[in-house]
């Protein structure tokens, strides 16, 4: 099972285990990583599941889709490698993800 | 003030559990008021996934959730339920043995025999961006809204945001404002079109400054902004001087004035039993997504149960004297009648 990797905003990680399939922020809410709210549920309706991809891992994880792009203008201090979570599904090539969780999602 | 409303029951929430309510209490003729803090009805199916498509709803495979609250308005329209949107319930008190009051931020009044929360998550309310230290300002230099623009009259306002809501703001504001500035991480904008059209034309006339970046600080002393702090896509930092601040990043769900009714809570929801889904205040039910009770699961198919459970323990709370006869809508004349099928 693919391990993502939670860092949080003091620095402790969380590693997490996943099924390939679901996505980032099922993972996060799986294993109540604080610091994901996720308040819809995935529907990519709320910019509450905002994290920062590692720089190694952004060429694989990919890039944001367009809905996703508009709802990061409800996110709070959107860096280049910001994604929502709920939209990053896991694959077995993206085994050892490692993401930042923001202070705070809002 | 308006008169006090006085009605059978008062439902708390106009998502898909509020408004099966409706349904299940008006089957057993009580009428019944909805109030809800958005413009429409609908709760999260219509603010946050109106396009999605929900799978669980029993017989129907696919809905979305705009649709599926279209069919529930349709299914409670014979009872006539009056809606009051924009509304937030600020206070609920029980008065005497059989009365509550219910009173709104809008300043409307309500005496009611039951109340039924169906708040889902709590209220929508306006997003606060973690900007260190902006409750100092909130309310004297940073609004989230005015319901008098008058007050930023010669202001120098800056607005942040690229949806409708930062748009409508930037242009009904920018006439009233002494300057007017428009934040935005990015140079494009989700808000409708016309909108857009709208504020490029006052850019381009001088009338306002378009900027492009996010706020990472804020300037002021003793509650008054003097500027804020952005930070553009490239690193470059710059400050935009301004005593008036409006953010705009959408809404988020708040428990709100639920936690202040005496209502028992349990981790945020209000605790319910679930023979008659009543709070630990007889009289004032809860149902969907703000309950909990041994086994809960968040699925709108068991508000939609809740709510017929509840709505047989109202009846029996408002007419304690009186025998309630189960039947059934596919061969009650009586249930046909009420809904107009008959």
């Amino acid at each position: 099972m693919p391990k993502i990797i939670f860092i949080e905003a003091d620095g402790s990680e969380i590693a997490t285990s996943a099924v390939p399939g679901m996505t980032v922020m099922e993972a996060a809410v799986k294993h109540q990583v604080p610091g994901i709210d996720a308040d819809c549920g995935g529907a990519c309706a709320c910019a509450t599941c905002h994290v920062y991809v590692e720089p190694e891992w952004r060429e694989k994880v990919g890039a944001r889709n367009a809905m996703e792009e508009d709802m990061l203008d409800f996110a709070f201090d959107v860096r280049d490698n910001s994604r929502l979570s709920c939209q990053i599904k896991v694959t077995d090539a993206l085994d050892g993800l490692r993401v930042k969780v923001p202070a705070k999602q809002f | 003030m308006a008169d006090v409303i006085k009605t059978d029951a008062v439902i708390i929430g106009a998502g898909p559990c509020g408004l099966f309510s409706i349904f299940e209490l008006g089957l057993l003729d009580i009428r019944c008021h909805v109030i809800d803090i958005l413009d429409k009805p609908g709760g999260q199916c219509s603010e946050l996934y109106p396009e999605k498509p929900i799978y669980d709803i029993p017989a129907i495979p696919l809905i979305t959730g705009a649709d599926l609250t279209a069919r529930l308005m349709e299914q409670a329209k014979p009872f006539k339920a009056q809606f009051h949107f924009n509304q937030m319930v600020t206070s609920l008190q029980k008065r005497g043995d059989n009365d509550f009051y219910l009173t709104t931020d809008g300043g409307l009044e309500f005496e009611c025999k039951i109340v039924v929360v169906a708040a889902g998550g709590g209220s929508f309310q306006p997003k606060k961006p973690p900007i260190p230290g902006i409750e100092a300002y909130e309310g004297h230099s940073v609004f989230y809204s005015v319901r008098q623009m008058e007050i930023l009259r010669g202001r120098d306002v800056l607005v942040v945001g690229g949806g409708d809501s930062a748009l409508d703001w930037t242009i009904n504001l920018q006439p009233i404002a002494k300057s007017l500035t428009l934040l935005h991480r990015r140079d494009e904008f989700r808000a409708a079109p016309d909108s857009v059209k709208r504020m490029r034309e006052l850019v381009a006339d001088g009338k306002m400054q378009l900027k492009i970046g996010q706020v990472t600080e804020l300037k002021g002393e003793a509650g008054l902004l003097s500027s804020a702090v952005v930070k553009a896509a490239d690193g470059t930092v710059s400050e935009v001087a301004c005593n008036a601040l409006f953010p705009f990043f959408g809404l988020t769900m708040k428990l709100g004035p639920v936690a202040d009714w005496g209502l028992n809570l349990h981790e945020n929801l209000v605790a319910v039993d679930t023979a008659k889904f009543e709070t630990s205040v007889p009289g004032i039910f809860a149902v969907g997504d703000i309950n909990t009770y041994p086994g809960k699961l968040k699925l709108i198919l068991s508000g939609f149960h809740e709510a017929a459970l509840m709505a047989q323990q109202a009846f029996h709370y408002i007419n304690p004297d009186e025998r309630l006869v189960f039947q059934y809508t596919t061969s009650s004349t009586s249930l046909q009648k009420k809904l107009g099928v008959e």
